[in-house]
């Protein structure tokens, strides 16, 4: 209601002042900037996330110094890597290796743009939303590629070879998982498809079918994100940093930041797909609407705590053996469970309360 | 097998070696350079002797000739042996390898030609292994001059 | 005039890489020159030298006591041990009575190592396959044994412990009950290891069939330690040639058959379970005695030739030590075992992915300053 509230008053006084056209620019820099706050601090605050659940599972205690609990120790980490010098390879294709960071962190903040965090809360709200994210992810990797290609060093090459050919493959999984769960709602728009998860989150309509399919996403999504058990592209053993061996200061952050994004819309997808987006359970906050908030991200953490544990208990696999992965066993999984889940909503099999 | 047999037999099949046995808990043998890849083959595939394990392959600066210590055990049988080799002179080191018997011996040749400059005949890949290819003397060797006195003495 | 340059040394479609000298998965300065078509490797060469000294150099104008102290330097997660070999080949050449004591607590100190030098083997292991967990709880385990080392021997890396005739100090009081302690901790932390790393899927997958080394292979690359023992090739040194109180205890050798780096993984981990078998025999018998015999303030080794044997973590080292009756020797080889299971990676290696060599290169336990010693 507040929020609501805000939001209007600030639409109202816009249009108010200036013309039309006017207002909306102004109106659509305002969203720009707060959707670029959203990103760095849940950037920065995912980063410290990672470092103390990674301690957690390591017997150790993790950043706790700088502010409460070590809540600054991002922001300082941040400072650091804005004062530090750029450096570069010298034969570099210098517009590439620049370029490369920007698209992969601009992909980013795009796919943020249409993640629903609450009912009025959500800043692209169009029809073909599953569709643009699928979209949208893909890009990140023309940034990769491009940064491992132009940064002139044969590690960051193998690296965005891989992540190549990572990325193309389990777009597929992606896809596919995500379209077996429209087979039930029947649309695209992100919005909709949380609407109808008012009679029960599509996991729990969709049962069995669903559950694999959430699997998959889950297995698929990880190697996405380039996180372990598939960060092929970093794979810090093999290849000393992969595609961004060459980056530094703050074009490494932008790498780096683009990451724990990367994570968090993957999360923030399967929230909306499967675990009802907003919805709280058995609608017990169905009365404060912006409570949504804190169900959306209560949800988004739990799934990037699990992406986070994967990352500190499992060995990375090799390469091949990420294909065969993909190609032999979650495609066809996919491609069986997709039909599967249409005769089940054809035959009205799904658990609606 | 003990020492005494293996003398017995090692040395029937060349007469121009030499046994002794005062200073070491091994048998050891002397072997011309001629003859030492002739010999090191029979060791290995002589069904009695079966030295199939060389455990250690030493270069050695005797002062006026540069030697081979080659350590030898069979690992079916337990004995151990030792064949011993020098060159002919110091300035033109030549000797046989035994890569081919024990490929281990390809790491130690090299280290032995980085550090005592004794060539191998048939050497794959006879390279310095430990010092860069620049490098100039073989320090492992008594009259090399330290000339940033790395090592004191 | 220009001429032209003819590259024979590859085709058109491979490429070369230089892992290290400074790589995560080279473990210290070891610079590997990779050949490689796509992901494949067609080639490994090792390119050593970054860390040498030159110890045997060194060794030829020392006297025996201070080359104890240099063999710590060379493999440092098995400093004793190394302490050991040299101690035992001028014992035998000085023919010294050496007590019992000695012999037990030597023993006890050198499967100490070898259990914290598996820790930490295992840690690296884990993490060189992607799972980074694994260092931690490997460093939490060999953190006691530092501890109890640090008690008794002053040090906790290189201690210096061993010195010709006995040990420099008698132990520390509480050392017994440390041990103790520590024997009842591992047996409970030991498991777990099997449970994260061992059991997994994806690791089975990354290290079962690869780098596979066939026994005869083994031994003409002589190969020792774990890596021979994966093999099938029976070559534990305290099997065969015993030495200080290891002929006291009952212990395993392990043996495997398939000689991939599963199997030296689980020959390792096996391992750790022996040792700490063989710590426990002999915990509770250390008889008394003096904890070391006077040698000479300046050791002679009378005119001859020694070679000894012994089994560290990473397998055979060998110390041939040349005497002509002077103070320092006169020549003075360390055979170590790393640098014979460098020398097969090569041959294991090839045609393996990348990520095959590293998990590959992660069970051959290669400790640099070993190989460039």
């Amino acid at each position: 209601m507040i929020l609501l509230s805000i939001t209007e008053n600030i639409h109202n006084w816009l249009f108010s002042i200036m013309p039309e056209g006017v207002a909306s620019i102004v109106e659509m820099v305002l969203i720009a900037v707060v959707y670029l706050t959203i990103f760095a601090v849940a950037g920065l605050f995912l980063v410290l996330l990672e470092r103390r659940v990674a301690a957690w599972f390591q017997l150790r205690i993790g950043p706790n110094r700088v502010g409460f609990q070590g809540l600054l120790q991002t922001m300082a980490d941040a400072i650091k890597l804005l004062t530090k010098e750029l450096t570069g390879t010298e034969r570099a294709d210098k517009f590439l290796y620049n370029l490369a960071p920007y698209f992969v962190i601009i992909s980013a903040l795009m796919a943020l743009a249409v993640i629903p965090f609450t009912k009025e809360f959500h800043a692209f709200d169009i029809n073909i939303g599953i569709f643009f994210l699928i979209a949208i992810s893909s890009i990140g990797v023309i940034g990769i590629l491009l940064g491992g290609w132009s940064s002139n060093n044969k590690f960051a090459l193998i690296g965005a070879m891989r992540s190549g050919v990572q990325t193309i493959s389990y777009e597929l999984s992606v896809g596919l998982s995500l379209l077996t769960m429209v087979v039930i709602t029947g649309t695209l728009q992100l919005s909709e498809i949380i609407e109808f998860q008012k009679n029960g989150w599509l996991i729990v309509q969709g049962h069995i079918p669903a559950i694999i399919a959430f699997m998959v996403f889950m297995i698929s999504g990880t190697a996405e994100t380039n996180r372990a058990p598939f960060d092929m592209v970093e794979a810090e053993s093999e290849l000393g940093a992969g595609f961004h061996t060459e980056y530094s200061g703050m074009k490494f952050a932008y790498f780096f930041l683009a990451e724990f994004i990367n994570m968090f819309i993957i999360a923030a997808i399967a929230t909306t797909m499967f675990f009802g987006g907003w919805l709280s359970p058995f609608g017990i906050t169905e009365s404060i609407p912006w409570l949504g908030v804190f169900w959306f991200l209560a949800k988004t953490m739990g799934l990037v705590f699990l992406m986070m544990w994967f990352r500190w208990t499992f060995p990375r696999l090799r390469v091949d053996q990420l294909l065969t992965l993909e190609w032999k066993y979650l495609l066809p999984i996919n491609l069986v469970n997709m039909v599967v889940m249409a005769l089940i909503v054809w035959l009205n099999l799904t658990i609606r309360f | 097998m003990t020492k005494e047999a293996l003398q017995q037999l090692i040395g029937n099949w060349l007469p121009e070696l030499e046994f002794t046995e005062e200073e070491s808990q091994f048998l050891n043998i002397h072997v011309s350079p001629q003859n030492l890849h002739t010999l090191m083959s029979q060791l290995k595939s002589n069904p009695e002797t079966q030295f199939d394990y060389l455990f250690c392959l030493s270069g050695v600066d005797w002062g006026e000739k540069l030697g081979i210590v080659y350590h030898l055990e069979s690992t079916s049988k337990r004995h151990m042996v030792v064949v011993k080799v020098t060159t002919e002179d110091r300035d033109n080191p030549i000797l046989d390898t035994v890569y081919d018997i024990w490929a281990t011996a390809e790491f130690h040749e090299r280290e032995v030609f980085d550090f005592f400059g004794i060539r191998f005949n048939n050497h794959p890949n006879l390279k310095r292994l430990f010092l860069t290819e620049d490098w100039v003397g073989y320090p492992l060797r008594k009259d090399y001059e330290d000339d940033v006195n790395m090592i004191l003495y | 005039m220009e001429t032209e340059v003819v590259h024979t040394n590859f085709k058109s479609e491979e490429y070369f890489i230089n892992m290290g000298p400074q790589h995560p998965a080279t473990h210290g300065v070891l610079r590997l020159l990779l050949t490689i078509d796509g992901e494949i490797i067609k080639k490994v060469e090792p390119d050593l030298g970054y860390i040498h000294r030159s110890i045997e150099k060194m060794c030829e104008r020392d006297s025996y006591q201070q080359i104890v102290h240099l063999t710590d330097r060379m493999d440092y997660l098995s400093a004793n041990i190394n302490n050991e070999a040299v101690c035992l080949a001028v014992e035998n050449a000085l023919q010294l009575e050496i007590p019992e004591r000695v012999k037990v607590i030597r023993t006890i100190i050198g499967e100490l190592t070898r259990i914290s030098s598996h820790c930490l083997w295992w840690g690296v292991m884990g993490m060189d396959v992607g799972a980074l967990t694994t260092y931690f709880y490997g460093f939490r385990d060999r953190e006691m044994i530092n501890d109890i080392m640090e008690e008794t021997c002053g040090a906790r890396l290189t201690m210096n412990y061993n010195v010709p005739g006995g040990l420099m100090l008698d132990i520390h009081p509480n050392f017994v009950k440390r041990v103790k302690d520590f024997i009842v901790h591992f047996k409970t932390k030991l498991p777990e290891y099997d449970r994260l790393l061992t059991g997994n899927v994806i690791f089975q997958k990354r290290t079962v069939g690869v780098g596979i080394l066939s026994k005869e292979d083994a031994i003409s690359f002589g190969a020792s330690g774990p890596v021979g023992r994966a093999s099938g090739y029976s070559c534990d040194v305290r099997k065969h040639h015993p030495y200080s109180a290891i002929d006291k205890v009952t212990f395993n050798e392990v043996l495997k058959t398939e000689g991939d780096t599963y199997a030296r993984y689980l020959v390792r981990i096996q391992e750790m379970w022996e040792s700490l078998s063989i710590v426990e025999q002999l915990i509770d018998n250390i008889p008394e005695g003096e904890h070391r015999v006077t040698t000479n303030a300046v050791i002679k080794l009378p005119k001859g030739e020694y070679f000894q044997k012994v089994e560290t973590a990473r397998g055979e080292l060998g110390v041939y030590i040349i005497s002509t009756g002077t103070k320092s020797p006169y020549r003075l080889k360390f055979r170590s075992p790393g640098f014979s299971n460098l020398s097969l990676l090569n041959h294991i290696a090839v045609g393996g992915k990348i990520g095959d060599l590293v998990a590959t290169m992660a069970t051959l336990d290669l400790v640099i300053p070993d190989i460039d010693r």
